[in-house]
C-alpha cells in the first residue's frame, strides 16, 4: 500500500513528467524560466495550488454532479490561485511583481484542470494529494532545468550569482522570447532520445491527449481537426 | 488620441506578440497550426471571443468590482469568460450557422486559452480606457491570427523534411517557432519611428 502512493508519486517526476513528457502548461514552462529565481518562484506557486485543489476536487468527487464538473473545478482553481495571489502580494510582493500576471494565469494552468479531470476526480483523497505533489514536483524538476540552461548559458549567472568565465560564452537570446522556445526543443528532443535507449518510444505531439481543453470539449477539437482536413 | 489607438494596436500586433514574445496561448498555437485554413479559423475565433471578453469584463471590473471587491479578479474573469463562450456558441449556433460552422469547433478550446483570460487582465493592469481595451484586445487577437497564419506556413514545410529521429514531432516544431519568434525582433522600435 505504501510502495503504491511512493509510487504515485514518482510517477509524476519521471515516468509522466508533466512538461516534458505530458507537453502540459507549455505556457508558464516558457514563460517564467528566463531565470531560476523565477522559475522555482513558479513551480512552488503551480505545485501548492495543484496540491490544494487536487485534495477538494478529491473530496467533493461525490459531490460535483459529472456535467458541471470543469467549471466546478475551475470556480475551486480560481479560489486558490486567488488567495496564493494575496498572501504573495502580503508577504513576498517581489516575487509576486515578478510573476505579473502568470500568477493569475495558474488558473488556466493545463496542469492543474488536467491532474483534476485525470486523476482526482476518480481518486481518494490521500493519492490525489500524492499526485498533486509528485506532479508538482516534476513541473518543479522541468522549469528549474529550463531555467538553468537558460540563466548559465544566457547570462552567465545561476540564480542572480554571476559564473566566472562563463561570461566570455555567453548567448543573450536564450534569456529572450526565441531561446524559450529552442531550449525548450531541446530538451523534448533529449526526453526522446532517452526514451529510445529505454527502448519504449512515446509518441508525443499536440493532441486532445495533450490539450487541457479536451475533456471540456469532448473531442470536439479532435473532430474540428477532421473536419478541417475534410474541408482541404 | 488616434495615434495612441495605433500604436497599441500595432503593438499587439508586431510588437508584444502574445504568442511569440510572451507566451501565452501557446497550446493552440503548437496544436492547431497543422493546417493554414485551421490556422485561420483558430485565429478568428479567438480573436473574436477577446473582444467579446475584454467588452464583458472591463465593464465589470471598473463599475462592480473596483475598488472594494478587485480581489476577485481572476475568479470572476475566468467564469465570466467561460460563460460567455457558451453563450456565443449557443447564440452562433442559433442565429448564425455559418459563423458558427466556421468557428464552432474552436470555441470550447478556447474557454481555458490563458491569451484569453491574459488578455482581459493586461487591459486592466495596464490602466486602459474601454476604447483602449478593445483596440487592445483586437491587436492582440490579429497578432495571433498573424502568428498561428505564418506558423502553419512554416509548419507546413516542416512536415516533409527528414530530421534525427528524436526531433520529430514536437522539437522540431519549436525550433520552428523559435526562428518565427525571433523573426519578429525586427519590429520592435519600427512602429514608434513610423509614427514619430
Amino acid at each position: 500500500m505504501k510502495n503504491n502512493k511512493l509510487a504515485i508519486l514518482l510517477k509524476g517526476i519521471i515516468e509522466e513528467n508533466p512538461v516534458l513528457i505530458l507537453v502540459l502548461g507549455t505556457c508558464p514552462t516558457l514563460a517564467t524560466t528566463g531565470n531560476v529565481i523565477s522559475a522555482f518562484s513558479m513551480g512552488i506557486a503551480a505545485t501548492l495550488v495543484l496540491i490544494c485543489s487536487n485534495a477538494v476536487i478529491s473530496l467533493l468527487r461525490k459531490v460535483i454532479p459529472d456535467t458541471v464538473r470543469i467549471p466546478c473545478y475551475i470556480v475551486i482553481i480560481a479560489g486558490f490561485v486567488t488567495a496564493l495571489q494575496m498572501l504573495l502580494q502580503a508577504y513576498l510582493p517581489s516575487i509576486y511583481d515578478m510573476l505579473g500576471v502568470y500568477l493569475a494565469l495558474i488558473v488556466v494552468n493545463c496542469i492543474i484542470l488536467g491532474r483534476a479531470e485525470m486523476f482526482a476526480r476518480k481518486n481518494p483523497v490521500l493519492d490525489s494529494v500524492m499526485d498533486g505533489v509528485g506532479m508538482g514536483i516534476g513541473f518543479l524538476v522541468a522549469l528549474l532545468l529550463m531555467a538553468t540552461v537558460r540563466e548559465v548559458f544566457g547570462t552567465a549567472s545561476f540564480a542572480g550569482n554571476s559564473i566566472p568565465f562563463m561570461e566570455y560564452f555567453k548567448i543573450p537570446i536564450l534569456t529572450q522570447a526565441p531561446g524559450g522556445y529552442l531550449v525548450f526543443g531541446f530538451l523534448i528532443a533529449l526526453m526522446n532520445k532517452l526514451n529510445q535507449k529505454r527502448g519504449g518510444v512515446k509518441k508525443k505531439s499536440f493532441s486532445c491527449e495533450g490539450c487541457p481543453s479536451a475533456s471540456a470539449c469532448h473531442g470536439s477539437c479532435e473532430k474540428g481537426v477532421k473536419e478541417g482536413e475534410a474541408n482541404v | 488620441m488616434f495615434k495612441s489607438l495605433i500604436l497599441i494596436l500595432m503593438g499587439g500586433v508586431l510588437i508584444n506578440n502574445y504568442v511569440l514574445q510572451q507566451f501565452l496561448g501557446i497550446c493552440p498555437f503548437l496544436g492547431v497550426s497543422k493546417k493554414v485554413n485551421q490556422a485561420v479559423g483558430m485565429g478568428v475565433a479567438v480573436t473574436f471571443v477577446m473582444l467579446v471578453a475584454t467588452a464583458a469584463t472591463w465593464p465589470i471590473y471598473t463599475y462592480i468590482l473596483f475598488p472594494k471587491y478587485a480581489y476577485l479578479q481572476t475568479i470572476v474573469f475566468i467564469l465570466v469568460i467561460a460563460t460567455l463562450v457558451q453563450f456565443v456558441e449557443i447564440v452562433l449556433k442559433r442565429f448564425i450557422p455559418s459563423l458558427f460552422k466556421a468557428l464552432g469547433v474552436y470555441l470550447p478550446l478556447i474557454t481555458t486559452n490563458c491569451a484569453v483570460l491574459g488578455v482581459a487582465i493586461n487591459n486592466i493592469s495596464d490602466g486602459f480606457n474601454f476604447v483602449e481595451s478593445m483596440v487592445s484586445s483586437l491587436g492582440v487577437g490579429l497578432g495571433f491570427l498573424l502568428a498561428m497564419v505564418l506558423f502553419a506556413g512554416v509548419r507546413s514545410r516542416i512536415e516533409n523534411i527528414k530530421t534525427l529521429k528524436s526531433f520529430q514531432g514536437l522539437p522540431v516544431t519549436l525550433i520552428a517557432a523559435s526562428i518565427v519568434a525571433m523573426s519578429f525582433y525586427g519590429f520592435s522600435g519600427v512602429i514608434e519611428g513610423l509614427l514619430a
